[in-house]
């Protein structure tokens, strides 16, 4: 193993181990960890932001000959003068840091907000709601290519359970009497999913826990073999 | 540590939690040093990933994405591998990216793991590409849907892509015959369906992380062809791909051996869960709230 591996695998060995000892219980080296892991994630992803989109797809297209120290096969390019537009929204946005202007970059969040918002609505309303509903509306006895009871069986859950979900965020009318009983039942379905989400978390965590123990144990085998 | 007395149950009630995460430790890291392995059967909402990349042409456009960082690896890593390993063994023309700064390093492994060291002979800008990270999470996939290559300009080696040949033809999202997304949260598999798979008409197929997957299930089948939800919906993956190229079979299964440490966590939970319960029910607390 050469230094470089070595050495990661020691810095992450190191971290792991301070970020598990907060199991037992707070200390200031589950503190560090902590704090370093947010300072350097806010860097990297500011840092990986400006080289892998900012500079070619902005100055890279505005003008390409500026970006030729860092990527010469665009340096040729014709540039794009729109791309003036985003830059000079982005220069707004920056605005917010000096009082004096703050109210410039309003112009700017109000178009990122409008756009988000635009596009959003109607992504979400095509595909979480319009979909959505026409995935609900399904036969309740599968027939096609055969009967199937397994089939027939899952579209009568999806079916009633969306249903008497649907029926128990009713607020209308009182839950009594044939409503309050399919109500009841929207609860013993709304548990049920989230049963199924917290097992599905659950499952999430060991698999990280395996990982992170996969880790230390190649520590523990080839970390204090010194890099030759 | 908990105060002494009362009756078994009770005692069993007021079990410091910090003796649970031993239990659970010591759960995962005796089956991972016996390398315990389970068998693994796949699941028709896994095998319809499988079945879609097996029946592609030759040559056809499959986007690969890694939306996910280091610290959810063990679940996401073995999936995108294995789909990797399928697609290029399929010679279907494949499309790394990511929309999380983060997943950058995931793809540079990728390209060490298992184009380097599997499929030497695959070229890049021809067979394969890493068209790297860009920042603007659904609003990239918005833009690649008109314009394909004005957002992504560049591969993650700094050449224009419009001079690379496996960019030839082109255009827009719905030029290619697959999204494979591969994901931890947002942006991932949720954005690439409401902003790709679905405006652009392009199948999508999904591997994410246990905790995501519920919320994906209600795309599935006709917004998600399929779905492999954490290491057990990987391990899936993996155990068909196993079997019907056995050739992968020292090199694809990362998830199946993780499943043994897995199961047993699993047992021990469940355990502690219905043990809790009993104390719960039979412990003097319960009885007396009962009483009162």
């Amino acid at each position: 193993m050469t230094l470089g591996p070595w050495l990661e695998m020691w810095v992450g060995a190191l971290l792991t181990l301070m970020i598990l000892s907060f199991l037992y219980r707070d200390n200031p080296f589950y503190r560090f960890a902590e704090h370093l892991f947010v300072g350097v994630s806010a860097a990297y992803w500011m840092v990986e932001a400006f080289w892998t989109t900012l500079i070619p797809n902005l100055f890279g297209k505005l003008y390409p000959p500026m970006v030729a120290f860092v990527l010469p096969a665009l340096a040729k390019n014709p540039p794009q003068i729109s791309r003036i537009i985003p830059l000079l929204f982005g220069v707004l946005l920056l605005l917010r840091l000096v009082p004096r202007f703050a109210h410039w970059s309003r112009m700017a969040m109000a178009l990122a907000i409008g756009f988000s918002a635009g596009t959003n609505l109607v992504r979400y309303l095509e595909s979480d709601f319009t979909s959505q509903i026409g995935q609900s509306i399904r036969p309740l006895v599968v027939t096609q290519p055969g009967f199937s009871l397994g089939g027939t069986f899952s579209a009568l859950v999806v079916v009633l359970g969306t249903l008497s979900g649907l029926v128990y965020f009713f607020f209308s009318r009182e839950h009594k009497g044939a409503f309050g009983r399919v109500s009841r039942f929207g609860i013993y379905v709304l548990m049920v999913s989230f049963g199924a989400a917290f097992g599905y978390t659950v499952m999430a965590r060991i698999s990280l826990l395996t990982g992170r123990m996969e880790i230390l144990g190649r520590w523990i085998t080839h970390g204090f073999q010194f890099p030759g | 540590m908990s105060p002494a007395g009362g009756s078994l149950f009770d005692r069993i009630g007021r079990v410091d939690r910090r003796w649970i995460y031993v239990a659970i430790a010591l759960a995962v890291i005796i089956p991972l040093m016996a390398k315990l392995t389970f068998p693994v059967i796949t699941t028709p909402i896994v095998q319809n990933i499988f079945d879609k990349l097996d029946s592609l042409p030759e040559g056809s456009r499959v986007i690969l994405t890694a939306d996910f960082g280091p610290s959810t690896v063990p679940e996401n890593m073995p999936m995108i591998q294995a789909v990797l390993r399928h697609a290029l063994h399929k010679k279907l023309k494949v499309y790394l990216l990511t929309l999380w700064a983060t997943g950058i390093p995931q793809l540079d492994l990728l390209e060490k793991n298992v184009l380097a060291a599997d499929f030497p002979d695959r070229v890049a800008g021809t067979d394969w590409v890493n068209l790297g990270y860009k920042a603007g999470n659904q609003g990239v996939i918005n833009s690649a849907f008109s314009d394909f290559p004005g957002a992504f300009p560049v591969d993650s080696k700094g050449h224009d892509v419009r001079t690379l040949p496996i960019m030839a033809g082109i255009k827009r999202l719905a030029d290619f015959n697959l999204i494979v997304g591969i994901g931890s949260g947002f942006p991932g598999v949720k954005e690439w369906i409401q902003f790709g798979g679905d405006p652009a008409h392009v199948p999508v197929a999904a591997g994410v992380t246990a905790v995501e997957a519920p919320l994906l299930y209600p795309y599935y089948p006709r917004q998600l062809l399929g779905l492999m939800g954490g290491l057990q919906g990987a391990a899936e993956y993996e155990a068909a791909l196993v079997k019907r190229y056995p050739e992968y079979q020292s090199r694809s299964e990362e998830a199946i051996k993780r499943m043994g440490p897995q199961t047993v966590a699993h047992l021990v939970i469940i355990a502690f869960i219905v043990l809790g319960n009993i104390a719960f029910f039979a412990g003097g607390e319960f009885k007396g709230r009962k009483r009162a």
